[in-house]
C-alpha cells in the first residue's frame, strides 16, 4: 500500500475509534446533570446512584477519549502535513476554541470525578453543568473544522498558490456549520441515549427489574428520543445542502450516475460503475428530486457529469447512507414504541422482545454514527479539501506508516477490550457493594414467571 | 512585538506550563514503575492521588499548543509534522498508552493494579513519552531540519536519531523524575514518604544536572545554534539556571520542600526561556523564522480573540481545581 492509503486507513481507523467516545463525552455529562440534579430536588437516592454509576464509567470512557482525541490532533500533522500547511491558518481557530472547551471539560471533570467528598452536594451538582457545555461546545467546534474541509470558504487563492484574504471567521462559519454541526450534536445524543438505554435493558432482562434500572433506561430513552427526532430534521436538511453544495457527493450517495429530471430514490442496492446503475435496489420514481428540492421534476446531478477524477465511491457512500438512515429510521420507530408503551401504561415497559430490540440498539446507534461519517468522509474524496486540495497530495512522505498502523490497531484493540472489560467489573462491583439481596430477589421473580 | 512574536511566546509559555505540570505527571509515572521498597505501594497510592485530578487538564496544555502551531505558524507545523514523524508518532503512542493506563488503574483499581500489565505499560509509557519529545527538541535545537523552498530538506531521522537526541531525551525524562518527586515531598509532607521521595529528588537532580552540563558542553558540536542560544542572547538566563540548579538541589537535599519545589520549577522554567530567547526570531534555525512562517495578520488577531477569551474561562477554572484539590500546597498553581 501507498503513504496515501496507509495515511487514510490510520486516520480513519483512529477517526472511528474516537467518535464513539467522544459522543459520550458530549451526551453522558448532561445524563449525570440531570440525574444528579433530580436527586437534589426530590431527595431520592436512586437518582444519586445512577449520577454515581455514570461518572465511574465516565472517568475511564472521557481518558480513551481524550488520549484518542490527542492522537487525532497529532495525526492530523503527522499524516497529513500539505494539508494543514495549507489550511491551519483558515480553518485552525475552531481548533483552537475547542482546545479551551477541552480544557475546561477536563478541569471541571477533575472537580466531578474527585469532588465528591471534597464539595457541597450543590457545588459538586454545578461542576457538572460546564462539562455538559463544553462537551458540547468542542463537537461543534471541532465539526466546523470538519464542515470547512467540505465548503471551504475564507480566504482566496493568488495565482502563485499563495493565501490571499484569509478571514478565520468566515472560514468557521462556513455554509456547511449551519447543518452538519446540528446534526452532529445531536446524533451524540442519540448515540448516548441509547447506549444508556441498551445498558439497563440488558440488566432488565437479566432480571434486574428495579427502580434504578427503570429509570436509567428511561432517561437514556428521554434522550434518545427527543434527539433522534431531531436528528431526522437536521440529517433531512444536510442531505438537501449536500445537494446543493457537494453535488459529486450527494450522486453518491443515491447511486446516481446520469444527470437527469425527476431522479429517482433508490433504496440499498449497489451502484456499479461497469453498468452506470444501481443492481438490486429498491426504484422509488421521482423520490429523490422531491426530497432533495421538494419538487418532482427537480434536476439532479449524476455521477457521469463529474470527470473521472474527482468522484467518490458510489459504492461505499451509497451503502453507508442507506445505512445510517435506514438504521436511523428503525431506531426513531423502536424510541417511539417505546414511548408510546411508556405513556400508556405510565410504567416502563418490560417486555422481553422490547428489551431485546433496545439492547442491540446501543451498538445499532453506533454503526449508525460511524455510517453517518463515512458519508461525510468518503464523499468528499478524492478531496481533502473539496475543490481545492486532494488527498493524495495531502499525505506525509515519512517512512514507516505501516507499521504505524499496525500499532495503533493493536492499541485501540486493547484499549476497546480493556475498557470493555472494565466498565462489565465497575457495574459487578456496584451490585457487590450495593448488597446481591435486591439483585436476587429479582432473579428469582424472573424464574418463577 | 509583533503579532507573530506575541502569538509565539504565549505558546511557548503554554510549553512551559506543560512542562512543569505534566512533566511532573510523567515523572510519577516513572516512579510508578521504580517503586521499590516496604513503602512501594504508598508510593504509588500517593503519585497516584497527586495526578487524578489534575493530569488530564495538566495534558491539555499540549493539544493546545499543538493546535496553537498550527494556526498560527502552518508552514513550521507541517515541517515539523513532516520531519519527526517517527519520534513524535512514538510519543504519540506513550501519550495514548499513559493516559489510559492510567485511567484503567485509577478507576478499576483492583482489576487493573499496579502489578498488572496495565501498571508496567503506565511506568513505561510515561518515561517513553518526554524521551522522544526530548529527542524532537534535539533535532530542531541541533538546527538539522533543512528547508529549501519550502519542502523538507532533510531526512526523517536527522537530528534526533543522534547521539545528542538521546541525551536531551534522557534530560527530559530525568526534569520529570526531579519535578514529580519534588513535588511528592511536598505532597506526602510529614510522612515517612516525604524521605522516599527526597531521595528520589536528590537522584534525579543529580542525574539531571550531570545531563544537563553534558548537554551544554557538547552543544557547540552537536548543536551549534543551541550553543548559539545558550551563550548569546540566552546568556543571562542560562548563568540563571547554572545558579539556579545547586541551590534547587540544596533545597531537596536540606528538606525544604516548598523552597524546593519553587526552584526546581525555575530551573526548567530558565532552561526553556534560554533557548527560546537565544533561538529567537527562528522556530526552526535555521530555515524557518517565526515571521516568515506566520499565517496572515487576520488569522493570528483572531487567534489572540480567541485565546484571551479562553482564558477568562481558562484560568479562574484552573485555580479552582487546584484550590480544592492541592490545597494544602497551593504553590503548585504557579
Amino acid at each position: 500500500m501507498d503513504n496515501v492509503a496507509l495515511a487514510r486507513l490510520t486516520m480513519g481507523t483512529s477517526l472511528c475509534f474516537h467518535i464513539a467516545f467522544a459522543v459520550l463525552g458530549v451526551g453522558l455529562p448532561l445524563l449525570m446533570t440531570v440525574a444528579e440534579g433530580l436527586w437534589l430536588r426530590t431527595q431520592d437516592a436512586v437518582w444519586l446512584k445512577l449520577a454515581r454509576r455514570w461518572s465511574k464509567a465516565f472517568g475511564i470512557l472521557f481518558a480513551v477519549g481524550a488520549v484518542s482525541g490527542t492522537v487525532l490532533s497529532f495525526e492530523l500533522g503527522l499524516l497529513w502535513p500539505r494539508f494543514m500547511a495549507f489550511s491551519g491558518a483558515i480553518f485552525g481557530l475552531p481548533f483552537s476554541a475547542e482546545g479551551f472547551a477541552f480544557f475546561l471539560e477536563a478541569i471541571f471533570l477533575g472537580l466531578y470525578l474527585y469532588g465528591w467528598n471534597r464539595l457541597s452536594p450543590v457545588a459538586h451538582w454545578l461542576t457538572s453543568i460546564p462539562i455538559a457545555i463544553s462537551g458540547a461546545a468542542s463537537a461543534l467546534f471541532v465539526v466546523m473544522a470538519n464542515a470547512w474541509m467540505n465548503t471551504p470558504v475564507g480566504f482566496r487563492l493568488g495565482p502563485d498558490g499563495r493565501l490571499l484574504d484569509v478571514n478565520p471567521v468566515a472560514a468557521a462559519l462556513n455554509p456547511s456549520t449551519a447543518t452538519e454541526d446540528p446534526h452532529m450534536l445531536v446524533s451524540a445524543y442519540v448515540v448516548t441515549g441509547f447506549l444508556v438505554a441498551s445498558v439497563y435493558a440488558a440488566g432488565m432482562l437479566r432480571g434486574r427489574v428495579d427502580a434504578m434500572h427503570k429509570r436509567g433506561l428511561a432517561l437514556g430513552m428521554a434522550m434518545a428520543g427527543a434527539a433522534i427526532l431531531l436528528a431526522g430534521v437536521t440529517g433531512d436538511a444536510s442531505a438537501r445542502f449536500v445537494y446543493q453544495a457537494q453535488p459529486a457527493k450527494f450522486a453518491a450517495m443515491e447511486g446516481l450516475y446520469e444527470t437527469r429530471r425527476g431522479a429517482p430514490l433508490h433504496l440499498g442496492g449497489i451502484p456499479l460503475d461497469s453498468e452506470h446503475r444501481v443492481v438490486y435496489g429498491i426504484e422509488v420514481p421521482k423520490a429523490l428530486s422531491l426530497l432533495a428540492a421538494f419538487n418532482p421534476e427537480a434536476e439532479v446531478r449524476g455521477l457521469d457529469s463529474f470527470p473521472v477524477a474527482d468522484r467518490p465511491n458510489p459504492i461505499l457512500v451509497h451503502l453507508s447512507f442507506d445505512s445510517m438512515a435506514g438504521l436511523g429510521l428503525l431506531l426513531g420507530f423502536l424510541a417511539a414504541l417505546f414511548w408510546a408503551l411508556t405513556l400508556r401504561r405510565r410504567q416502563v415497559p418490560d417486555r422481553r422482545p422490547l428489551l431485546g430490540a433496545l439492547v442491540l440498539a446501543g451498538p445499532a446507534s453506533v454503526a449508525v454514527l460511524e455510517a453517518g461519517w463515512f458519508v461525510t468522509e468518503f464523499g468528499r474524496q478524492p478531496w481533502v479539501v473539496y475543490g481545492i486540495l486532494r488527498t493524495a497530495d495531502a499525505a506525509t512522505t515519512a517512512p514507516a506508516l505501516g507499521p504505524t498502523f499496525g500499532i495503533f490497531l493493536v492499541i485501540y484493540a486493547g484499549l476497546a477490550f480493556t475498557t470493555a472489560r472494565l466498565l462489565l467489573l465497575l457495574a459487578k462491583r456496584a451490585r457487590a457493594e450495593e448488597g446481591e439481596a435486591g439483585d436476587r430477589s429479582a432473579r428469582r421473580r424472573r424464574v418463577v414467571s | 512585538m509583533t503579532k507573530p512574536e506575541v502569538v509565539a511566546a504565549i505558546l511557548w509559555l503554554s510549553l512551559t506550563a506543560y512542562a512543569v505540570l505534566a512533566g511532573a505527571d510523567f515523572g510519577g509515572g516513572l516512579w510508578d514503575l521504580l517503586a521499590i521498597g516496604p513503602r512501594a505501594a504508598d508510593q504509588r497510592q500517593a503519585i497516584a492521588e497527586a495526578m487524578g485530578p489534575v493530569w488530564e487538564a495538566n495534558h491539555v496544555w499540549l493539544i493546545f499548543m499543538i493546535v496553537g502551531l498550527f494556526t498560527a505558524f502552518p508552514s513550521a507545523f507541517g515541517i515539523l509534522a513532516l520531519a519527526l514523524y517517527l519520534p513524535l508518532t512514538i510519543a504519540m503512542t506513550g501519550i495514548v498508552l499513559r493516559g489510559a493506563a492510567f485511567a484503567f488503574r485509577g478507576h478499576a483499581q483492583e482489576a487493573v493494579g499496579p502489578l498488572s500489565p496495565w501498571g508496567a505499560i503506565f511506568g513505561a509509557a510515561s518515561s517513553i513519552t518526554p524521551f522522544f519529545l526530548g529527542t524532537a527538541a534535539a533535532a530542531v535545537v541541533s538546527g538539522s531540519i533543512k528547508v529549501t523552498g519550502g519542502r523538507l530538506a532533510s531526512d526523517f531521522t536527522a537530528g534526533w536519531a543522534t547521539p545528542y537526541g538521546g541525551l536531551v531525551g534522557a534530560f527530559a525524562v530525568a526534569i520529570c523524575a526531579y519535578l514529580a518527586a519534588t513535588y511528592l515531598t511536598v505532597e506526602t509532607e510529614g510522612t515517612p514518604l516525604e524521605d522516599d521521595f527526597r531521595r528520589r529528588a536528590i537522584a534525579a537532580g543529580l542525574v539531571s544536572g550531570v545531563l544537563g552540563i553534558a548537554g551544554l558542553v557538547l552543544a557547540p558540536a552537536a548543536a551549534p545554534p543551541l550553543a548559539q542560544a545558550l551563550f548569546g542572547r540566552g546568556l543571562p538566563l542560562t548563568v540563571l539556571a547554572l545558579l539556579n540548579g545547586p541551590l534547587a538541589l540544596l533545597a531537596v537535599w536540606r528538606s525544604r520542600p516548598r523552597l524546593a519545589r519553587i526552584a526546581v520549577i525555575a530551573q526548567v522554567v530558565f532552561v526553556l526561556w534560554a533557548w527560546a530567547i537565544g533561538q529567537w526570531p527562528y522556530l526552526v534555525p535555521t530555515d524557518v523564522t517565526i515571521q516568515g512562517s506566520a499565517a496572515p495578520e487576520s488569522t493570528l488577531s483572531a487567534l489572540l480573540v480567541v485565546i484571551a477569551a479562553g482564558m477568562a474561562l481558562l484560568l479562574p477554572s484552573l485555580w479552582l481545581l487546584f484550590r480544592v484539590f492541592k490545597a494544602r500546597n497551593p504553590a503548585v498553581i504557579l
